[in-house]
């Protein structure tokens, strides 16, 4: 039982199926996520009331927010499929977690600058000392981090597995750092969203929010397997199924 | 087990003894640092005291991170970290071993050297004792964090740079709880809670950073 699940893991996990798989499965995901993000952003910009106090300068959260998410969940997803590559040996798994930490520091990147542009009009300055500002930048700290051992470790399993280790390290690290800093000092406004109860925002604002926040999710899952597609091709450049894929061109 | 702990701490102690002047220099680096800002900012009472508990813990920080290379390196280059990789003992053990030692040649000497910083900086008296408490909680943790910063980079050439880009953010809620505790008790507040804190981060990086670290020394073992 558990010897087929394997073998069915394994067949699938091969960097040679997952190359003419995922061929099919990006239009979907790069499509979705364009006709989503496109509705949740006509949604957002023109559709949702001003809001009473921040006037237009509000509609910046349609971005902020779902990449500031965003950088969260791929640090995650990260974390988890290094995780697998350690355990199981499963090289697609470090090839996802390699391919996805440049696309989760740029969220981290975005969200920073957007909070910033935000926090022009709203708090006098384009960067303040707030908590959730100084924690998406030690998490874009976190994945430089993680992109500096990977890039520093000539034999690739090794700098797999050491940035692997590294990124579950800072998993177990994130929420002590987050609370810290939360504790440390706060001027941000409170979660809007995670009450599951009511949420205190308009359900014309809330909408657009979880549109934009699917459209992320979408977009990030076409440019992972983009780069993962890319990240197998270099690794593999020597075996026989790319050099195959290679003459046929 | 418990033999092969006392034995390596002893063995690095000893090593480290026979070496005395290296021994000093994180200690010089620390007072040395702390004595720029005087200079550097203004030495009036009022601004030596708002700074202080921030200044001191940030030189105690980059005072081990400076000293973390002697806990791997030696053994990497000369082929003993192999030969512990090999005996039969638990690595963890060891790696809590080498930490302990690493621990008492850095962090304590930090912790003795800081009431005279606190001096230094027109700290109050009791802000001095609970700076001693706060880094006697801390610097541990700095040595266990710092542990699978080391292990994974130790190979890399010159990895002092990307060793600090590692261990510098995990090093963060020490930082922010060790300094806040120093700027509360001046305020005359309780601190008990930031404490407790440390505590807390110390217990939990004392039960999970030495496995960590001994499966980044297998990762770059197997290189």
């Amino acid at each position: 039982m558990f010897k087929s699940i394997w073998r069915w893991i394994q067949r699938f996990s091969s960097p040679k199926y997952f190359y003419e798989m995922s061929a099919k499965l990006i239009p979907w995901f790069a499509v979705s996520a364009l006709v989503i993000g496109v509705y949740g952003l006509y949604l957002g910009l023109f559709v949702a009331p001003t809001d009473y106090q921040q006037g237009e300068s509000y509609r910046i959260i349609f971005i902020h927010v779902p990449a500031a998410w965003m950088s969260l969940f791929i640090y995650m997803v990260m974390a988890i499929s290094a995780g697998i590559g350690i355990i199981w040996q499963i090289r697609l798994a470090d090839m996802v977690a390699a391919a996805s930490a440049p696309i989760g520091a740029s969220f981290a990147f975005l969200a920073l600058v957007t909070g910033s542009l935000w926090g022009k009009p709203m708090w006098g300055a384009y960067w303040v000392w707030d908590a959730r500002l100084t924690s998406e930048l030690i998490l874009l700290f976190l994945y430089f981090g993680y992109m500096a051992l990977q890039s520093a470790i000539d034999d690739q399993r090794s700098a797999d597995k050491a940035s692997g280790l590294l990124a579950i390290v800072g998993v177990v690290n994130i929420p002590i750092i987050h609370y810290s800093v939360e504790w440390w000092n706060t001027l941000h406004q409170g979660a809007t969203v995670a009450k599951f109860d009511k949420p205190s925002m308009h359900i014309d604002m809330l909408i657009p929010l979880l549109l934009m926040a699917v459209a992320f999710k979408l977009f990030y899952a076409a440019i992972v397997l983009i780069r993962t597609r890319n990240e197998a091709l270099y690794r593999d450049r020597n075996r026989r199924w790319v050099r195959e894929l290679i003459e046929k061109l | 087990m418990l033999k092969a702990y006392y034995h390596l701490l002893f063995r690095d102690l000893r090593l480290a003894f026979r070496n005395r002047h290296e021994l000093a220099n994180p200690l010089i680096f620390f007072v040395l640092v702390v004595t720029l800002f005087p200079l550097a900012v203004t030495p009036t009472t009022e601004a030596l005291r708002a700074m202080a508990p921030g200044v001191i813990w940030v030189s105690a920080l980059l005072a081990v991170l400076l000293s973390l290379d002697r806990l791997f390196k030696q053994d990497y280059d000369d082929g003993s970290l192999d030969q512990l990789m090999l005996s039969p003992n638990p690595l963890v053990i060891l790696v809590l071993a080498k930490v302990t030692a690493h621990w008492f040649l850095t962090g304590l000497p930090l912790v003795i050297m800081a009431p005279l910083l606190g001096m230094f900086m027109a700290l109050p008296d009791e802000a001095i004792s609970v700076l001693i408490y706060s880094l006697l909680l801390g610097t541990p943790i700095l040595s266990l964090i710092g542990a699978i910063g080391v292990s994974l980079t130790v190979s890399v050439n010159r990895g002092g740079v990307l060793l600090s880009l590692i261990v510098l953010p995990l090093y963060i809620p020490v930082l922010i709880f060790g300094a806040n505790a120093v700027d509360v008790a001046m305020n005359g507040l309780s601190v008990r809670g930031q404490l407790l804190f440390l505590g807390a981060v110390l217990a939990l990086a004392l039960s999970l950073a030495p496995l960590a670290t001994a499966v980044a020394l297998r990762i770059t073992a197997s290189r």
